[in-house]
């Protein structure tokens, strides 16, 4: 994958790394206080709870989606 | 006595004993043949290799037996017609006809082995994508027919078979996903909708199962999908829709101008995070598969195999659930932009 080990390049790897962690900082953070709210919401009204549980995934996968626009960015960088 | 003590002893017996099927699977030839000798193992290499498109499917390697099934290679060139021939031909780097292919590009070659870059290359070959697009098309008609003959059978019975495991899917996306999201209009809609959840649902599984072609995974693929998402919804939104994106009603006439540019650039994004969100999804999902699995391969140590045979475990598991995920995801943001396009004009809070 990295034959020469020229600083820019290297450097390239360490910002494509750092990015696709901070893009899975961001993902978790995000989904965390929507599971948060979810099940706090569900606590309170349990007879809802299937309505609940579909607009949880619903917005975790949209933000998972986002989180993975810089995941494929940082790949495209490691590997491209 | 069967305490939990054995249990767990045998359990790890288990995850190690299953380190046996992994090594047979030696990915070494990719680089022997590239340095003709024993050389490291390359994860980003094997990892490319199994989730990119290929001429041949490869499924396994053991001693001295390649499983693998040469595919069909067509190649146009204006200069030179039309070439079809089998892409066993190419193996050991070969040149065949004129052709040779390197990492999976083909380029066209003078007499004398050299790379001719003057003709220009049309790879129209059946790829191992598209041999697993035919097989996933074939798998869904069938099931679907068998479906379809299941309720002309059983008219005004109970459903039976294969109708009844699909019958509880069908009427939830009818009923959850396309009356919320669509309203009164939506039966124009359902065949498109039901489309693409169970052509997603099923690709993204037919990707899990180990020597799966990642069709779904395929950006030109994803791509396909939401470009035609996008030219159903832009062909059916109505008076109301483009009034809405082009000329947003109940807002001060600044504001319009500078919302106009957003929501024309909005009409492609959409589409664009459609395609995005599910390629992204499931390429990364069997790359972290394949890196557990390349990180026995990377250790030469048979130690490593229970965490990578448990993490494997776990996110094989994980992608199962993605694999529906997304899939519900991809007909859901669809029928939300259906809806949007065909909204009529109830609520009466705009100023016009």
């Amino acid at each position: 994958m990295l034959n020469s080990m020229f600083l820019d390049a290297g450097i390239a790897m360490v910002g494509a790394g750092i990015g696709a962690g901070i893009a899975a900082l961001g993902a978790g953070l995000g989904i965390g206080r929507i599971g948060g709210s979810a099940v706090e919401s569900i606590a309170r009204q349990p007879s809802e709870s299937g309505k609940i549980q579909t607009a949880m995934l619903i917005a975790a996968a949209l933000i998972e989606g986002v989180a993975l626009f810089g995941v494929v960015v940082c790949l495209l960088i490691a590997l491209a | 006595m069967i305490t939990k003590f054995s249990k767990l002893f045998i359990l790890f017996l288990l995850s190690i004993s299953s380190i046996a099927g992994f090594a047979s699977e030696a990915h070494h030839t990719v680089e022997e043949e590239e340095t003709g000798e024993e050389s490291i193992f390359n994860p980003g290499e094997m990892i490319m290799h199994h989730i990119a498109d290929s001429h041949e499917w490869h499924m396994f390697n053991t001693e001295g037996f390649n499983a693998t099934i040469p595919l069909p290679v067509i190649i146009y060139s204006p200069q030179r017609g039309l070439s079809v021939f089998l892409s066993s031909r190419f193996a050991n780097h070969k040149t065949y006809d004129g052709y040779m292919i390197h990492h999976e590009k083909i380029s066209a070659v003078d007499a004398s082995g050299q790379e001719d870059s003057s003709i220009t290359v049309y790879d129209v070959s059946i790829t191992k994508n598209v041999v697993s697009l035919l097989i996933s098309a074939i798998l869904l008609i069938t099931v679907f027919f068998s479906v379809a003959k299941g309720y002309k059978k059983n008219t005004g019975k109970a459903p039976t078979g294969v109708q009844s495991f699909f019958e509880p899917i069908v009427v939830y996306i009818r009923d959850e996903i396309a009356i919320k999201m669509i309203g009164p209009k939506y039966e124009r809609f359902m065949p498109y909708l039901l489309t693409v959840f169970f052509f997603i649902w099923f690709n993204n599984l037919l990707g899990l199962i180990p020597g799966g072609a990642n069709l779904t995974g395929n950006i030109a693929v994803t791509m396909m999908l939401a470009l035609v998402t996008f030219i159903i919804t832009t062909v059916s939104g109505n008076g109301y829709y483009w009034k809405h994106v082009l000329w947003t009603p109940g807002v001060p006439l600044p504001l319009r101008i500078i919302i106009l540019p957003i929501e024309i650039i909005g009409l492609i994004t959409k589409p664009f995070s459609l395609m995005i969100r599910l390629f992204a999804n499931i390429t990364a999902g069997h790359i972290i598969i394949l890196s557990f699995i390349g990180l026995i391969f990377l250790f030469k140590s048979i130690y490593i195999s229970p965490l990578s045979v448990g993490f494997g475990l776990f996110m094989n598991f994980l992608e199962l659930f993605v694999a529906l995920i997304q899939a519900f995801v991809f007909t859901l943001l669809t029928a939300m932009y259906f809806g949007s396009a065909v909204e009529e004009h109830a609520h009466d809070d705009h100023s016009h």
